[in-house]
């Protein structure tokens, strides 16, 4: 197994060449009461890359991706972000440099659509005039019209513009990497679709390095420019969606058949 | 002469005692607030402390207020005769509600909400002042209501320590044995009672994030 392990680490290397990678786990672990949740996990995230982690629930996604902006921390090995081990930066500010979306919840219930959007410029005490500037240009962004939408709360809009204010939230700081959580998860399979495409053409054209877990096969397919097969805990395959089309691993068998 | 005679030609008398009494239990639900608030936070975020914290407000709520008040007086420092060891005593009743609504309040939102507060770069104190906190302002409020009209029954037997307030008709009247004076004491204060939950049932519907729009 370690030496399929480090095969695997001198493919993802190869793949990318001279730059830092964005984020790199290193012999990465999470165990917890003795537990283990993760791991070994190594894995490098180039600029601008979208990286797909895709498994079933309890395959160890979202704890993966939850290690990357500190809201866990390894028990052994190092994730670093932009160079630096995720140890040593300030959880704080890691996150505020890391948009995240989640499942549709992650809206504040309270607050409205701008109020929302605005979070972390406000948090992070841009101007009040620049931090309204920036809530309208990102509704516009995401296909929301901001005079229609903006006092609304969440809970008065749909779950596909829903998702889209949380796109929003995430990208509001301009944040260079997002991290995603099944964002589309709970949205009907056309305004899936869509949310889909907008995405993949809004995160490539802003240069966004992102990371995103899903369980569904053809998300994967569409957004990814790789994607990383993850059952109970631990990586299966890594690879562009070509060779994943191609692989015969039994993990990334059974999940061909799904799309 | 009846009871509403009584009542007219001791208006001032009742207005004045009324307003001693609700001036007894508005300072003494703002101090439970201040005191109570903060501790709910606080069991709510190390949970070794909420056994003790609510068994021991738990215990101060069944002690029979009349025997509270005794006991008190021969306390030095905060016992005594008169309004202050009433106040004390008022918001010894009035801290369980708060304390519990406050913890029951904070630990009830939705942890998905909170996990995306964390994962958005907001510290702790952020967290609970712009998440935490107005998420769970329904149900502080709701716990401060009950705790203010508590306190308006309550603060009735305070006049047994020489507190003033309406318990002053109603002691007069049992010891004169003559119910217009009893009711002239009883019935402001169900009054006041009323007033008091009505009141506080708006506030707490004004600051409601559901009622929004």
């Amino acid at each position: 197994m370690p030496a399929r392990r480090n095969r695997l680490c001198a493919f993802l290397i190869i793949l990318m060449p001279e730059e830092t990678p964005v984020i790199a786990f290193a012999d990465v672990s999470l165990s917890i009461d003795g537990q283990r949740l993760v791991g070994p996990l190594d894995l490098l995230v180039g600029r601008g890359e979208t990286i797909v982690l895709l498994g079933h629930s309890g395959s160890g996604k979202t704890t993966t991706l939850r290690l990357i902006n500190r809201l866990l921390d390894p028990s052994t090995g190092t994730v670093s972000v932009e160079g630096v081990d995720t140890a040593e930066w300030d959880p704080v500010q890691l996150r505020r440099r890391i948009g995240y979306v989640i499942q549709e919840i992650g809206l504040l219930p309270h607050m409205s659509v701008s109020h929302n959007v605005g979070l972390v410029p406000r948090l992070s005490g841009w101007p009040s005039d620049r931090t309204e500037a920036r809530v309208n240009e990102l509704l516009t962004l995401v296909g929301l019209d901001g005079s229609e939408f903006r006092n609304r709360l969440p809970h008065q809009l749909s779950g596909g513009q829903r998702q889209r204010v949380g796109v929003a939230r995430a990208l509001a700081a301009d944040p260079p990497i997002l991290l995603c959580d099944e964002p589309f998860g709970a949205v009907d399979p056309v305004t899936r679709a869509d949310l889909q495409h907008e995405f993949k053409t809004l995160v490539r054209r802003l240069q966004k390095t992102v990371v995103f877990v899903t369980h569904d096969v053809r998300e994967a397919m569409v957004l990814a420019h790789r994607i990383v097969v993850m059952e109970a805990g631990e990586v299966k395959f890594a690879g562009t969606v070509e060779a994943f089309r191609s692989d015969a691993t039994p993990a990334v068998r059974s999940l061909q058949q799904l799309a | 002469m009846s009871f509403l005679d009584y009542l007219v030609r001791n208006r001032i008398d009742v207005l004045f005692r009324s307003a001693e009494h609700l001036g007894m239990v508005a300072l003494s639900s703002l101090v439970a607030v201040a005191i109570g608030v903060p501790l709910g936070v606080m069991i709510s975020r190390r949970a070794r402390f909420r056994g003790p914290v609510l068994a021991v407000a738990n215990i101060f709520q069944t002690i029979p207020s009349l025997a509270l008040f005794g006991f008190l007086i021969p306390i030095p420092l905060i016992g005594g005769i008169g309004a202050r060891t009433a106040i004390i005593a008022l918001v010894v009743y009035a801290l369980l509600p708060v304390i519990r609504n406050t913890y029951a309040g904070i630990t009830g939102v939705d942890p998905a909400v909170r996990d995306a507060a964390r994962g958005l770069g907001m510290t702790d104190r952020q967290i609970l002042r712009i998440v935490e906190l107005p998420l769970a302002m329904p149900v502080i409020l709701a716990g401060i209501r009950v705790a203010a009209v508590i306190g308006v029954g309550i603060a009735t037997i305070a006049a047994a320590i020489g507190a003033g307030g309406l318990g002053t008709f109603i002691f007069r009247g049992l010891s004169m044995v003559d119910n217009r004076v009893i009711l002239t004491g009883a019935i402001p204060a169900a009054l006041l009672a009323l007033l008091v939950d009505g009141l506080l049932h708006r506030v707490e519907r004004r600051l409601d994030w559901r009622e929004k729009q």
